[in-house]
């Protein structure tokens, strides 16, 4: 068996930027362990620019993104392993891992970062009705064939779900030939990022049906048509508002989850809400030494922060092996309440977390001219006034540890939306 | 000239096909899809039924309990994933418990052994997650479940070892009577050219077209309808939440849906039962779908039916008289039916082999082989290995060290056993069929490129051939800027 | 006097911005959260313009495509123009970003470059 300090479960931007922290935090023995070929994860095939505008204030395309940090940990040296599927993590941080040239094989490590990214809802999981013939895929399905290899999945096309990546697959698909007729979403706002609706829809003038769903699939061995129809308030389909349309393709981008498996065979502990690790300010799961960051955690809508969040797991992971756990800490929970639907981290250590601590989470509708406010137990802390929260778009809350210290008996932390 | 021409490769067509492969004939099996195991066999409950519900004296009666029995030696035999998990009929609190005790009767009448009447208390241990109003329940041990895939590839891949023809993509359009046999004009589905083959004697296991064939040739109609059940498959994260299959006591309310364990570890919710007139309706409908989940929870509670990852429908071949149609057409000499095999047809599907092949020796006088070979590996699972022998294997063929599928942790080395083996796999369905890669949770979004480069490089196959499921169904269309 | 509202795209905020028009004079923007905001309004509704990313096909690289961008944004009605002149170009690995794959594309005076690393085979 093999011994690292630390082992990074995935190459992407959350595993690349966490080794090359954990790096300059002065821990020399890391090993990445990435399943593709490559380096840089799911960027490599997000090739629309947008990418670094915090962390480089440039705006890049998602392999270039994924080329800097590749660079980084190039420049550090740090090991990585591709081609190599992790098999198992138990509790103890024993990784088990397997690939062509090593076959299957065992580390031991002494801190582990989770840094699997997440998967796509599938149709099925969706439970849509319908045939199961071809020309159904995932969005980034499509978009690993549209711009990795190059081939075109169809040439007609209805998208549900109006995910950033079903509206960036909007345009590619436009692009590349293609005719996107419609995208459907099913809540009565977008799951994307405004700008990709401007860009990725209005520039090419394809409409999209808020409150709509798919209710029907045709064609026995590749799709010929799709059915889709308004639904109530209550996301069930209107009768007789059904419109067909004739295609040969149905993209889905209607939600990612955690890819959460090996979170579960390591023993961590879940938020039902996120479907990844419940975590406390240093972004340690409850199993000591298994830390976790990216959309493995909870899904991002930036990849700049998916970026900041893993270099302080990187951190974090790095304190760990150097000084041990601090099992005694005080802790203190963050409470997300009226529209915030969950929070990342779930609680802090007063005493050990950073100076000033970024707390990330997701509202549960939209939210106009509205305030996120903070309160330490009954009393109001701060109130930030914005003008459109919408659940596409994560919103955050920074703690100061200074504040924190003048609270020594505090009990909960709670975050809410309140009327400005 | 062939002795003998199967019309279909289900489960019905390979066990009748592999059957008679043990005597010195020339056989074929011509089936219409790209792929055997493509039609009611690849979409069903998955059940290997104890035997007590068919009516006594009838044939679904015998060849249940027959095939039944069959099941230990053939799974040995040919690799199958079988269990005998056992049964559950319940019977809840605003039912006749009378009706269990009819069930009984007719299961000790047609010999399932073993039958007994269990009470909440047993059932609760057993279940703890049956309903709060089930009572009583008929609990038969042998029952079981079965990987109805595995179960027709192996009958056809046996089959195909011991030199039976299989001919896929070709689709039977007429049969005629000759001077010593019949002839059956087909088509293939994909190039589009006419082929006669002509047989001393056919065998019509064509599911829910059986009667098409039989029609050809005999003035004694059949009638079949095609039963739609819609099922929903669930995570293996919800694959503990019952152990035994659980049926419900048929009631007013209809006869209920089944949960069950699936023998890879999901769990199966299902069937409805609606009659349709298109034979080729295979789509799943709101309405059913919405009726399993208030179904289901007759029988098991908090069924976690959030954790569906796939839904399905599959067709029935029911015949108007209710029971299997089986045996030489009375007035069409050679023109052997098996035909209206609904539930319990997989179950039945060795028995029904065993039985044809006893009629079509009788009309045609044939030889048993003597280097006849009755065993057939299935596709090595290296999850079943030991570390040590993983990685033996690895060192060997270092595709087993390389995962495809991440939810079923599937290698390559799978997959490309899945198309090289007899009967290979030439579509994305035939891979996940054999190798369950793409059937896990995130439903083929991850493999299937993947998949698609191995087809690509195995089967020597242009990337517009491949498809999900046979003629028709291509994955990709054309390259960028080029459609 | 007329208004047009547009979602800034300058950054992923995407803030609701109402440009004032007399004419096609520019009067007042409203609704930015930074300068990038009004620049961008001005342009929007004056000269808009994109940045446009695409892919390209390689020869004898590890890849089979390489992904490319337009070396700054291009009028927005040029779009198909430019990626219909990138139909049939083939680029030879090895390739590094930034390299240009097409000079002045579509006639905008823009370049292709490419935006990602594609080492030979």
């Amino acid at each position: 068996m093999k011994n690292y300090d630390l082992v990074i479960v995935g190459g992407g931007p959350a595993g690349l930027a966490a080794a090359v922290s954990a790096r300059d935090a002065g821990i020399e023995s890391i090993l990445i362990i990435e399943r593709d070929k490559e380096l840089g994860g799911i960027l490599n095939q997000c090739i629309h620019n947008g990418f670094g505008l915090h962390t480089f204030q440039e705006e890049l395309t998602g392999p270039e993104y994924a080329s800097r940090f590749i660079a980084q940990v190039a420049e550090r040296g740090i090991a990585y392993k591709l081609n190599t599927m992790v098999m198992d993590i138990s509790s103890d941080k024993r990784v088990t891992a397997m690939n062509r040239e090593d076959g299957m094989f065992e580390i031991q490590a002494k801190a582990v970062i989770l840094a699997m990214g997440c998967r796509e809802r599938s149709r099925g999981a969706l439970n849509i009705p319908g045939f199961r013939p071809a020309g159904i895929f995932s969005a980034g399905t499509a978009q690993r064939l549209v711009n990795m290899e190059g081939y075109m999945p169809g040439r007609e096309v209805v998208i549900l779900g109006s995910g950033d990546i079903g509206l960036i697959m909007a345009r590619r698909m436009t692009l590349e030939g293609a005719k996107v007729k419609v995208v459907a979403e099913l809540m009565p706002y977008s799951g994307g990022l405004k700008r990709n609706i401007v860009q990725c829809l209005d520039d090419f003038g394809i409409p999209l049906k808020l409150s709509h769903t798919v209710v029907d699939i045709e064609g026995k061995k590749r799709v010929e048509a799709v059915t889709i129809a308004e639904v109530g308030p209550d996301r069930k389909p209107i009768p007789g508002t059904e419109e067909r349309y004739t295609c040969d393709t149905l993209l889905l981008s209607c939600g990612l989850i955690p890819e959460n498996e090996l979170s579960k065979s390591a023993g961590v502990t879940l938020n039902p809400v996120t479907s990844g690790p419940v975590v406390g300010d240093n972004l340690e799961t409850n199993v000591e030494g298994i830390f976790a960051c990216g959309n493995v955690l909870h899904v991002h809508d930036l990849v700049d922060y998916v970026s900041q969040e893993a270099a302080a797991a990187g951190r974090n992971a790095a304190q760990y092996i150097k000084n041990g756990a601090k099992t005694d800490a005080r802790t203190v929970e963050i409470l997300p309440v009226d529209g915030v639907r969950y929070t990342v981290p779930k609680f802090i250590r007063p005493q050990e977390m950073d100076d000033k601590l970024t707390v990330r989470f997701r509202v549960g509708g939209v939210y106009r001219n509205c305030s996120i406010a903070t309160y330490f137990d009954d009393e109001l802390i701060a109130r930030r006034k914005r003008p459109v929260m919408a659940p596409g778009e994560m919103e955050q809350v920074v703690l100061d540890k200074k504040k924190l210290g003048d609270y020594p008996n505090l009990n909960k932390i709670t975050i809410r939306i309140e009327e400005a | 000239m062939y002795d003998v021409a199967i019309i279909g490769a289900g489960v019905v067509g390979s066990a009748i096909a592999r059957e008679l492969s043990k005597y010195q004939a020339s056989i074929c099996v011509i089936e219409r899809e790209e792929d055997v195991c493509s039609g009611t066999s690849k979409a069903n409950s998955a059940i290997i039924h104890a035997g007590f519900d068919a009516a006594c004296g009838s044939l679904k009666a015998r060849l249940n309990v027959r095939g039944n029995a069959m099941m230990d030696q053939l799974a040995k035999d040919l690799d199958i994933p079988f269990q005998r998990n056992g049964s559950l009929v319940v019977c809840t609190k605003e039912q006749d418990p009378a009706g269990l005790e009819t069930l009984l009767e007719k299961g000790k009448k047609n010999g399932v052994p073993d039958l007994r009447i269990i009470e909440r208390g047993e059932l609760l241990s057993m279940e703890p997650n049956i309903s709060d109003d089930a009572v009583c329940a008929l609990y038969a041990p042998t029952g079981g479940i079965v990987c109805p895939f595995h179960m027709t590839m192996a009958f056809a891949e046996n089959a195909y070892t011991n030199g039976v023809s299989f001919f896929l993509n070709t689709c039977v359009e007429s049969i005629a009577k000759t001077a010593d046999g019949y002839a059956l004009r087909t088509v293939h589905t994909d190039t589009k050219e006419a082929e006669t083959f002509e047989a001393k004697i056919v065998v019509n296991a064509a599911g829910v077209y059986a009667d098409t064939f039989n029609n050809m040739v005999s003035s004694h109609k059949l009638h079949i309808t095609a039963r739609k059940g819609e099922y929903c498959l669930l995570d293996k994260d919800a694959g503990t939440h019952v152990s035994h299959t659980i049926f419900q006591l048929p009631s007013k309310m209809g006869k209920g849906v089944l949960v069950t364990p699936t023998v890879h570890g999901n769990l199966l919710v299902g069937p409805t039962a609606v009659d349709v007139e298109d034979k080729e309706s295979l789509n799943t409908t709101q309405d059913g779908l919405d009726s399993l989940t208030a179904t289901a929870s007759r029988s098991v509670k908090n069924v976690p039916m959030r954790q569906v990852i796939t839904s399905f429908a599959g067709l029935r071949a029911h015949e108007d008289s209710d029971d299997f149609v089986i045996g030489e057409a009375a007035d069409a000499r050679g023109f052997i039916n098996a035909a209206g095999i609904e539930s319990p047809g997989l179950s039945s599907a060795p028995a029904i082999g065993e039985m044809v092949a006893e009629i079509v020796t009788q009309l045609l006088p044939l030889t048993e082989k003597s280097d006849f070979v009755s065993t057939r590996k299935g596709i090595l699972r290296p999850e079943t290995l030991s570390m040590e022998e993983r990685n033996r294997l690895i060192r060997e063929q270092p595709a087993y060290g390389n995962i495809i599928c991440r939810c079923e942790m599937i290698t390559e080395g799978e997959i490309i056993d899945a198309i090289r083996r007899p009967l290979g796999a030439r579509s994305l369905d035939g891979v996940k069929r054999r190798t369950r890669a793409g059937m896990g949770r995130c439903q083929a979004g991850f493999c299937s490129p993947r998949t698609m480069e191995i087809l690509e490089r195995e089967a020597s196959m242009s990337i517009y051939d491949i498809t999900k499921n046979g003629v028709g169904g291509a994955i990709v269309i054309g390259t960028n800027k080029e459609i | 006097m007329s208004t047009r509202e547009l979602t800034c795209i300058g950054c992923p905020l995407g803030c609701p911005i109402t440009v004032t028009m007399e004419g096609k004079e520019v009067t007042n923007v409203t609704g930015n959260t930074c300068p990038k905001g009004d620049a961008y309004a001005r342009k929007e509704v004056t000269n808009p313009t994109r940045i446009v990313t695409s892919t390209v096909r390689v020869e004898g690289g590890v890849c089979p495509m390489v992904n490319v961008k337009t070396a700054s944004d291009i009028p927005k009605d040029q779009i198909f123009a430019c990626v219909e002149a990138l139909k049939g170009l083939v680029a030879k690995a090895p390739i590094a970003i930034g390299d240009v794959l097409l000079s002045n594309v579509a006639g905008t005076g823009v370049d292709i470059v490419a935006a990602r690393n594609i080492p030979a085979k």
